[in-house]
């Protein structure tokens, strides 16, 4: 019995500690921000290396969730004879929900796995520590342009994702189902609100992308220096940061549509 | 290692498309902009009470789309509801005694303006008002007035 609770009281220490670690190594990479303004260009190749290389998944996502929507929504309308409802259907549920939420969870895996595996690796390889031995932070000049990369590039992906599916929506019930183009639009128009629903889909995004990079971050950082070890912190970024994602997504859905 | 200039230009790009995103979503998925179609003409339509009739909402003539509602506000002496409709320009042969009324898709869709063509051989031209009208059914006042009328016969006699 005692033993039992004294696995229980390491878990619990274990799981501490590492968020302890956590707060501690965020802090230290956002003081190493200000240095950061001196060199952009490193911060700009990680908004590439996250970003940019993300798109092709994340734009034929949106495109597809979109039309899914746009079918289902429509089969479902349809029997009340309120499909032209599905323009509001279809755009609140990717601005408020499915943008910021499938779009972290795509950028986890895509970005957030990579970014892993590279700090991960660097430190396996020991470049961390000779960086240290030139007395150079590798916090500010490794850690920190890839958190505020992931951190710009989430957002812009999630609207991305967003705009994508509402076309996407759009293709299939106007132009295959035969919903009425100027309802589709003008219900949208008349039920979707500008802050309500996509300013809190982008504070949404903004939120999971700054918590995705920071797990995937020092995942990498905190990873056991061996191939086992990267391979274990990669699959523990992806893990975590999902779950951390769609948590965090009922948390804020409650604070922000909730009535509380 | 790809260049940087590449790199760069991709990242602007990148940038430039997310934003733009945001500005999609903001102008065309929430209504900072009513967008309108100005191929065609305008007519005018003053109605009673237009229900929830709402800007871009169809305009049709025996189901048929004909054009859009352009824009919905208030005459300022008589208090009805002014709406000016946009009809494509291929339909430049509405007889000038067409009756409009606002009635609903379905028993929870959306309403739309329904014109009913009269025989007058001269047509309705852009900027005409159409006099005929017939105000949007409020489902309260009609089950008011059914109680009313029923209250009135009194009590049924069987």
């Amino acid at each position: 019995m005692i033993n039992r609770l004294q696995t229980l009281g390491r878990w619990g220490l274990i799981r501490f500690e590492r968020l302890g670690r956590g707060s501690m190594f965020l802090m230290q990479v956002l003081a190493g921000l200000p240095a950061l303004l001196l060199r952009p260009r490193l911060t700009l190749q990680q908004v590439y290396a996250t970003g940019v290389l993300s798109l092709v998944i994340i734009i034929v996502s949106g495109l597809f969730v979109g039309m899914v929507l746009g079918l289902q929504g429509y089969n479902t309308l349809v029997d009340f004879g309120a499909e032209e409802s599905l323009g509001v259907l279809v755009a609140l549920s990717l601005v408020r929900e499915l943008g910021p939420v499938i779009a972290a969870l795509l950028f986890a895996g895509r970005a957030g796995s990579a970014l892993t595996a590279e700090i991960g690796l660097m430190k396996a390889t020991e470049q961390l520590s000779a960086m240290e031995m030139m007395a150079v932070d590798p916090l500010a000049r490794v850690v920190a342009p890839r958190l505020l990369g992931g951190f710009i590039a989430m957002p812009l992906l999630a609207a991305m994702f967003s705009a994508v599916g509402v076309f996407g929506g759009y293709f299939v019930g106007v132009g295959l189902l035969g919903v009425d183009d100027g309802s589709f639009w003008s219900q949208m128009q008349a039920k979707v609100n500008l802050q309500e629903d996509i300013m809190n889909g982008v504070i949404k995004s903004v939120v999971f992308g700054f918590v995705v990079t920071w797990i995937a971050v020092f995942e990498g950082y905190d990873a056991v220096p061996t191939s086992e070890g990267i391979s274990r912190a990669t699959t523990r970024t992806v893990v975590n940061s999902s779950l951390a994602v769609l948590g965090l997504d009922f948390v804020m859905t409650a604070l922000m549509f909730g009535g509380f | 290692m790809v260049q940087t200039r590449t790199i760069e230009v991709a990242v602007g790009l990148f940038v430039a498309a997310g934003l733009g995103a945001l500005f999609v979503l903001a102008m065309k998925v929430s209504n900072l902009t009513a967008f309108t179609d100005d191929t065609g003409y305008q007519l005018v339509a003053k109605f009673e009470n237009v229900g929830s009739l709402k800007v871009g909402a169809p305009v049709s003539i025996a189901g048929v789309r004909v054009g859009r509602v352009g824009n919905i506000g208030i005459d300022h002496t008589t208090h009805e509801a002014v709406v000016k409709l946009n009809i494509n320009k291929e339909y430049t042969d509405i007889p000038a005694d067409t009756a409009a009324s606002v009635l609903t898709a379905g028993l929870l869709g959306e309403q739309y303006v329904a014109l009913e063509p009269g025989g007058d051989i001269k047509a309705l031209r852009a900027g005409d008002e159409i006099k005929l009208t017939q105000p949007a059914l409020v489902l309260e006042k009609i089950i008011g007035q059914f109680l009313f009328s029923k209250a009135q016969e009194g009590p049924s006699k069987k």
